[in-house]
């Protein structure tokens, strides 16, 4: 219980800097964030003037900063640039859309990770060629592999459709499967290949400890060795690299979303940032940092919880 | 020699060969870097102009060699620029200790968790970077991982008996981290940079796919990507040859860090 408290205080000092960032790069803007209306020739200067005062961008920048943070823990995240809605609610309708794909890229990315991992564990041979295809895999620019497949699966082939979440009118549950497919398998590439081999690396370490030198001493089977007793260890750590790995997803997640037109939370920071939409952008930002700050709170405590070893040094 | 070390070896002689191409631009390619060739616009690969032509006739295979350079000096700029920062920053926190450890590691954790990638975008999306400003950018944003090897190497160097010996001595501790301390974190700092020279140059060319890196007419491998999108179905090839640039080239990079690596304890 002690060790949640320390590790929530860690977390709010952590948030903090963050905010400031964020509300930092936003004001470095020339002009500030109004910027976009000053190359605007039908917005007058005195209507500016006026939405300076307004917006309280007149005041001093630590004065905008704590009313800004204050008024965005309470859960006002102001209104969109672009069409004026709650920037809570643009953000909200979005979480679906990106929860699917998310959620289905890491389920099949640990799939691929698990299988991948545990064989490259076991057979040297199949390693050289996981090792191999793990780096191409952290290699490949997202957009340009989504591109690709685009190209490749739906211009060419024609078996998959090329963007969206469902054809226009179509309900079942086969059209969102196949829209799926080729973003999931973007998005799921880059983590399987990190995963498998991080998962390979814990798995060998296990497999050298003594606990399965006596399993095998037993005459327990290799199978059940691996899969039972190396891999139950090898499996904390594994979980602990998936919930780290939040960040690189979300990066992952704006630019899938964009290159196959996924109406989710990443497709909407694009086109934030196409219409310089600064307050979609900072709430994008803020949430996605407190949505990984929370996800590393999540791993730490849950191998705190069942594993402990590492209680001991705390 | 090992499979590794060969992998590694070929990595090297690839990126050696990419690296004098960049900077032999005007003297290897084929053809002028503006050269508009109206007659012979959108003409899928030949024998002429091996990877096609543009919108304007200009010859593919010419713009991504002067892309090269723009998307290297990138990559390889912004990874030095990123291994300062993260050695002076993992030295200072892992010598020091204490409370200047623990803010220079909070500050760290906390640009670690804001996705890289979209900070990038939105800071480019406000600033309106040139080329210079945007290798500033990327390696503001990768100092992090190289901060936390080197803060756990210092960490555990600065424990041993040469170093206790240096201070008995009375050597000023600016001298301890430079000639004892340090050079014991380089090889992890090495691997580290390796790997940021590939990240930057996918940072690059993410950021100039979504519009907000680098300009034309300035080419750089992710801005080609950039203007080959929307004409994707109809000329693939624009499309296709800077990505495999872009991908063999990270790929290198990736593999010689690999390499670099101990193999005990590989980060991958």
């Amino acid at each position: 219980m002690s060790f949640l408290v320390r590790r929530l205080a860690q977390t709010i000092p952590l948030l903090l800097v963050v905010s400031l960032l964020v509300f930092a790069l936003i004001h470095a803007a020339p002009g500030g964030p109004l910027s976009l209306y000053l190359d605007n020739p039908n917005v007058r200067p005195e209507d500016i003037e006026r939405l300076r005062r307004q917006l309280g961008l007149d005041r001093s920048l630590v004065h905008q900063y704590l009313a800004w943070l204050w008024s965005f823990v309470r859960g006002d995240w102001g209104f969109s640039y672009a069409d004026g809605r709650p920037v809570m609610q643009r953000l909200v309708e979005r979480v679906p859309a990106t929860l699917e794909l998310v959620g289905t890229s890491t389920v099949l990315a640990v799939v691929v990770a698990l299988a991948v991992g545990v064989l490259a564990a076991v057979r040297r041979g199949f390693d050289r060629v996981a090792v191999l295809g793990a780096v191409a895999g952290i290699s490949l620019p997202v957009f340009w592999f989504g591109l690709v497949l685009q190209l490749v699966f739906s211009n060419a082939l024609g078996w998959l459709p090329s963007s969206g979440r469902s054809s226009f009118g179509a309900t079942g549950i086969g059209d969102a499967l196949t829209h799926l497919v080729l973003p999931a398998i973007v998005l799921a590439t880059a983590q399987a290949a990190g995963w498998s081999r991080y998962l390979r690396g814990s798995l060998v370490q296990a497999l050298g400890m003594p606990f399965t030198s006596a399993a095998r001493a037993r005459g327990v089977s290799e199978r059940r060795i691996v899969l039972r007793h190396a891999l139950r260890n090898a499996l904390l750590p594994f979980v602990t690299v998936v919930c780290l790995d939040a960040a690189i997803l979300a990066s992952g997640a704006v630019v899938t979303e964009s290159v196959f037109a996924w109406p989710g939370i990443g497709g909407l920071f694009t086109e934030a940032l196409a219409k310089r939409d600064y307050t979609v952008l900072m709430a994008f930002l803020m949430c996605g940092s407190a949505a990984v700050a929370l996800l590393n709170l999540i791993a730490d405590v849950a191998i705190h919880a069942l594993d402990p070893r590492t209680r001991e040094a705390a | 020699m090992s499979r590794r070390r060969r992998a590694a070896a070929a990595a090297g002689g690839v990126l050696v060969v990419m690296v004098l191409l960049a900077l032999l631009a005007n003297v290897v390619a084929p053809y002028g870097f503006d050269v508009l060739d109206l007659a012979h616009r959108r003409e899928m690969p030949s024998a002429q102009h091996w990877f096609g032509t543009d919108e304007l006739g200009r010859d593919l295979l010419t713009r991504i060699i002067y892309g090269a350079r723009i998307s290297l000096a990138i990559g390889l700029i912004s990874a030095a620029m990123s291994a300062a920062i993260g050695i002076s920053v993992g030295a200072i926190a892992g010598y020091a200790g204490r409370w200047v450890d623990d803010i220079l590691m909070r500050v760290s954790d906390a640009m670690l968790s804001i996705p890289r990638l979209p900070l990038l975008m939105i800071a480019a999306a406000v600033l309106e970077p040139g080329v210079p400003m945007l290798i500033v950018l990327v390696g503001l944003a990768g100092w992090m991982e190289t901060a936390r090897v080197v803060r756990a190497d210092v960490q555990s160097i600065k424990t041993r008996d040469f170093v206790t010996g240096a201070r008995a001595l009375g050597t000023s501790p600016l001298r301890i981290v430079l000639r004892h301390v340090l050079p014991g974190a380089l090889p992890a700092a090495t691997v580290a940079t390796t790997i940021a020279v590939g990240r930057g140059i996918l940072l690059e060319s993410a950021l100039s796919f979504f519009g907000v890196g680098v300009q034309p007419p300035t080419a750089s491998w992710g801005n080609m990507l950039y203007q080959a999108q929307t004409t994707m179905t109809t000329e693939p090839w624009l499309g296709i040859f800077p990505g495999v640039f872009i991908f063999v080239t990270v790929l290198c990079f990736n593999i010689l860090g690999d390499a670099l690596s101990d193999p005990g304890r590989r980060s991958m």
